[in-house]
């Protein structure tokens, strides 16, 4: 759980009130707490006028925007066929051996969350993974060591 | 046997030139010239389903009302595509300016780029050319304004009136057509959705002429493309080369020796196995592409080739039609039982009946497009599937 403070009403001045401004509000809210709350959903659907099913709706349709609890760096491993075929596997044995989680697990001090996505449009760099907004590409064991030693001082 | 052509490499969507220039001359043009030249470089869509570009326009510009938009399709989430991200990182403002260009034939004032969520990371480099580019087009006496829009991980918001609904903060679920968007897409208002490359084609056009893009590429096929080159590669990467190539020419260029199978199109596209490579043509007379190819060799499974884009079919169908969503899940169910051993080997012949199914009773080219994918894989690697 987070609070949302004024960031809503922020996001709102920045992209106004109308249905279109949707999701650019979720996006902003994501960008900062990395997931949806509840209340968060509730308080935009007041902002714009619009039912919090409609908000909710919305919000479940897109991998991106997560309605469960996410860590603070979320990363997604590209599982599509070249990634597939390139080391997607040990990728994955990597960072679930790091992190001693599961993929679509949170590490308990709610750093790290680990999931699995498609095409990320990589495929001539595989295999490749996203840590937030931020792609990685052609990993190995020991590329993956240091990104994820990095991400774990910041 | 259709014709076919040498590999041909050139270098024109990459190629460093000054937009000024061409939109100086544009800007003196009448959107009626624009379009004319256009429709006479026989320039088709780059984004899959390859509409001609011009005719689009026309039908656009024919539109009476006021308000109308360019959208730019920056989705690109077809697996083995990755062209429309290195032209956006690369050639942006050539991306504007076909933007620019596309908006005085249609007479619409705003253009928006919907730009997928994976590449994200190139929005300040994309902000800060477009602020330039702004500047220049007010200085040329366009009136013209660019935004972009984030997409946040659905494959399906690249269709276009998926987009749409995105866009206007919806649930990324494709309309019924008709009515088109160029009469009714974006906020109800005539459209003209283009993909990145053929913007930039675009472009291309109206500084060399449609005569000099007829050259390449086929009668069918004009022009080139850039092509997203994976897989089994000694050389994976971009290549920009003219249709209407042979998938064996192709192979002999790009493949490693040892190419059992090409995936040509995406997971949305078909696999070409090696007996085929010689009378198949990339391009809009034989087999069409987005621009993604990915070639397979010997030691692969196209049994894990073909779960693999199930699995993504079943995850990325919107799920708002039955016979896309039952579909996708049973047939990917279907080859699950089959290979345990759980379903006899005739099975698979429902499924092809199934798959058939979906493409004449699903609502979008997601539904209509798994059974390409799936046929060409069964029907050419059957044993692969079931043993
Ligand atoms: C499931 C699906 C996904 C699509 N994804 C894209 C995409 O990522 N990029 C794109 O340009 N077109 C995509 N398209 C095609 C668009 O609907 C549309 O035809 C295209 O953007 C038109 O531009 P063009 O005429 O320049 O190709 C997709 C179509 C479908 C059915
Ligand atoms: S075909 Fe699939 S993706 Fe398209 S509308 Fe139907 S369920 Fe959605």
């Amino acid at each position: 759980m987070y609070q949302t403070d004024n960031l809503i009403k922020d996001l709102v001045k920045e992209y106004g009130s109308r249905r279109d401004s949707l999701m650019p509000i979720l996006q902003g809210i994501v960008e900062k707490h990395n997931y949806l709350t509840d209340d968060a959903m509730v308080e935009v659907a007041k902002e714009l006028d619009i039912s919090a099913a409609e908000v909710y709706g919305t919000a479940s349709f897109y991998s991106f925007l997560d309605t469960e609890p996410r860590g603070k760096f979320v990363i997604r491993v590209c599982k599509t066929i070249t990634c597939s075929m390139k080391g997607k596997h040990e990728v994955l044995e990597t960072l679930e051996d790091m992190l001693k989680i599961k993929v679509g697990e949170t590490t308990s001090n709610g750093i790290f969350t680990l999931l699995e996505t498609n095409c990320m449009g990589w495929c001539h760099k595989a295999p490749a993974m996203l840590i937030n907004d931020t792609p990685y590409t052609e990993l190995t064991r020991e590329k993956i060591n240091e990104i994820i030693k990095e991400y774990m001082h910041k | 046997m259709m014709e076919t052509k040498k590999i041909s490499k050139v270098d024109l969507i990459f190629e460093d030139i000054d937009p000024r220039e061409i939109l100086t001359r544009v800007k003196g043009m009448s959107a009626t010239e624009i379009i004319e030249e256009v429709l006479e470089s026989g320039l088709k869509g780059r984004g899959g389903a390859g509409f001609p570009t011009g005719m689009k326009w026309k039908f656009c510009s024919e539109e009476k009302e006021k308000d109308k938009y360019i959208v730019c399709n920056a989705d690109e989430g077809e697996p083995g595509t990755f062209k429309d991200r290195e032209i956006l990182d690369r050639v942006a403002q050539k991306v504007y300016a076909g933007m620019t260009i596309a908006g005085k034939a249609v007479g619409a004032q705003t253009g928006i780029v919907y730009l997928r969520g994976e590449y994200k990371f190139l929005l300040p480099q994309l902000r800060a050319e477009l602020e330039k580019f702004h500047k220049m087009i007010h200085e040329l006496g366009f009136d013209f304004r660019i935004d972009f829009r984030i997409g946040s991980g659905a494959y399906i918001c690249g269709e276009e009136s998926a987009l749409f609904e995105s866009i206007e903060g919806r649930r990324g679920e494709p309309r019924n057509k008709p009515p088109y968007p160029t009469s009714s897409g974006l906020f109800g208002k005539p459209t003209s959705i283009n993909n990145v490359e053929t913007l930039v084609n675009s472009v291309i056009i109206l500084k060399y002429g449609s005569e000099f893009y007829k050259k390449m590429g086929t009668q069918f096929s004009t022009g080139a493309k850039v092509f997203s080159v994976s897989g089994d590669t000694p050389k994976p990467g971009i290549y920009e080369l003219e249709l209407g190539m042979s998938l064996l020419e192709f192979v002999n260029e790009f493949g490693d020796g040892d190419t059992k199978a090409v995936q040509v199109g995406g997971a949305a596209g078909f696999c070409v196995p090696r007996k085929l490579f010689a009378s198949t043509v990339i391009g809009f007379e034989g087999v069409p592409t987005g621009g993604s190819m990915k070639l397979f060799n010997s030691s692969r499974s196209m049994y894990n080739v073909l779960h693999n884009y199930l699995d993504f079919f079943n995850e990325e169908s919107c799920g708002q039609c039955t016979p896309c969503r039952v579909g996708c899940q049973q047939l990917l169910k279907g080859v699950e039982s089959v290979k345990r051993g759980e379903s006899k080997s005739t099975y698979i012949d429902e499924l092809v009946k199934l798959a058939a199914t979906m493409k004449v009773a699903s609502k979008c080219g997601l539904g209509q497009s798994v059974g390409n994918a799936f046929n060409s894989i069964v029907e050419n690697f059957r044993e692969e599937i079931i043993y």
